[in-house]
């Protein structure tokens, strides 16, 4: 049986952990290597690593980043922010990650979803969406841009089936209403696009109670779910999540 | 000694920490040189298995020969799916055929996500060699969309349940490998690598 998986996320600035709330306000929450080995010894299922600065010069330390991460930690890992065309992806995942999340130039220019999937395989193609709730049409939602600045005209749903006919092989789908904020995971959202593709959905933003995790899972029909918070500032361990999770009676992937 | 073979597919940055984390002697290379020289041979390998057939293709016949004298190979993920007699993945391509069987699309029609990906439990049959000393109930991290369907009977193998039975490791006298990630499946994962070294180390007199 596959598990479902629990996957901390690490917004890194400079080589450092910041969680912001609605995506603004950072707080720092440690080195970016070594809370990424830290969650692998603990029993995360992946990691994922968002360089939030996505500038030219943090390219480079990005880079940098993934090597160092490759070296400790031995679980798949993502990496994206600020990713702009299939030669980056290919330097990052030669540099050590296992998958690349793309999100403004995806929007920009789709065909780069399925040159990346031709050249590296979709399993490596995370297409990461931001999106916020439509203040007109109810039950939708819209996609937002370079890091949640700027709305688009495309529906989530659309976009999101458009994206795995292109080549993404799994959708990291973030709430920016809920993100930050650990009210729970929006649950219609997730539910949503995970009924209308048939590639995994990483459900993201709003981690706060145990049940919220558990209900994103289950109501949401969600294959992973992603988190801060509550792990970097300590409010659950990894343990606590997945003995919480299995009790419930969902597959997790048992810690030693 | 040990040789990852590197062929221009995807990620082999990952394999080559993991050995050396495990305090491996290893190399890169895809000189038939070198890997007639070395113990043991690591067939690596992301993306689509047809088109990795095709970049394998001018150094087939090395990784053939020496399979055939009886030097450990193992095969990782689409390394692994190279193994097999042939391959459905974008067409139908020919493989090295050190095991017979084929790989195939995982059913699309089974209402689950497609790639499987994430950690699956793994049923391990206890007279496997690469998989000794791993206790019961172990999980392993999968990223795939194609499978191995095996009909050698020499060959003994480790399944995971995902609507069908996928082939998760497998092994065939010096012929070794898995579907998932070992150098990605945590604690577990590297204990699958250390043992293929050790198998290595037993195989052959010293070189």
């Amino acid at each position: 049986m596959l598990t479902k998986r629990i996957i901390p996320c690490l917004d890194v600035k400079d080589n450092r952990v910041v969680k912001g709330v609605n995506f603004l306000n950072l707080r720092d929450a440690g080195d970016a290597v070594e809370l990424g080995a830290r969650y692998s010894d603990e029993g995360a299922d992946e990691l994922v690593f968002l360089d939030i600065t996505a500038t030219i010069r943090s390219k480079k330390t990005i880079v940098e980043l993934v090597e160092r991460v490759a070296q400790k930690v031995f679980i798949p890992f993502t990496v994206g922010g600020g990713i702009s065309s299939a030669d980056e992806i290919g330097l990052l995942l030669r540099s050590g990650a296992d998958k690349c999340s793309i999100n403004t130039a995806a929007v920009a220019n789709p065909a780069l979803l399925t040159e990346s999937a031709q050249r590296f395989g979709a399993q490596c193609v995370v297409l990461a969406i931001d999106a916020r709730r439509s203040a007109t049409h109810d039950g939708h939602w819209q996609v937002c841009v370079k890091a949640g600045s700027q709305p688009t005209d495309l529906d989530v749903v659309e976009w999101a089936m458009k994206a795995e006919k292109l080549g993404a092989g799994e959708i990291l789908l973030t709430s920016m209403d809920t993100d930050g904020t650990q009210s729970g995971y929006d649950i219609e959202l997730t539910r949503s696009v995970a009924e209308a593709v048939g590639i995994p959905v990483i459900a993201s933003g709003g981690a706060g109670t145990l049940e919220s995790l558990a209900e994103v899972l289950e109501k949401g029909k969600a294959d992973a779910v992603l988190a801060a918070s509550i792990f970097h500032y300590g409010t659950y361990t990894i343990k606590q999540t997945k003995d919480y999770l299995k009790h419930r009676g969902i597959p997790v992937r048992p810690i030693d | 000694m040990l040789v990852i073979i590197d062929y221009g597919v995807g990620n082999v940055r990952s394999v080559i920490n993991a050995f050396r984390y495990i305090g491996s002697h290893i190399t890169v290379s895809c000189d038939p040189a070198v890997i007639r020289k070395t113990r043991g041979l690591i067939l690596p390998g992301v993306g689509a298995s047809g088109y990795a057939m095709h970049r394998l293709s001018p150094i087939a016949d090395v990784i053939r020969e020496q399979a055939d004298s009886g030097k450990p190979l193992i095969g990782i993920c689409v390394g692994f799916q190279l193994l097999f007699d042939q391959t459905h993945e974008m067409g139908t391509h020919r493989c090295l055929g050190l095991i017979k069987g084929e790989v195939v699309a995982i059913p699309q029609d089974l209402g689950l996500a497609i790639p499987h990906m994430g950690w699956n439990y793994v049923e391990i049959p206890s007279e496997m060699r690469l998989m000794q000393g791993l206790v019961p109930g172990r999980h392993f991290a999968f990223a795939n969309s194609f499978y191995a369907q095996v009909s050698d009977p020499a060959a003994k193998t480790a399944s995971a349940e995902y609507g069908v039975s996928i082939t998760a490791a497998i092994e065939k006298g010096n012929i070794f490998g898995c579907q998932f990630h070992p150098e990605k499946s945590g604690a577990d994962g590297l204990h699958v690598l250390r043992n293929f070294v050790k198998i290595c180390h037993q195989e052959l007199p010293p070189c």
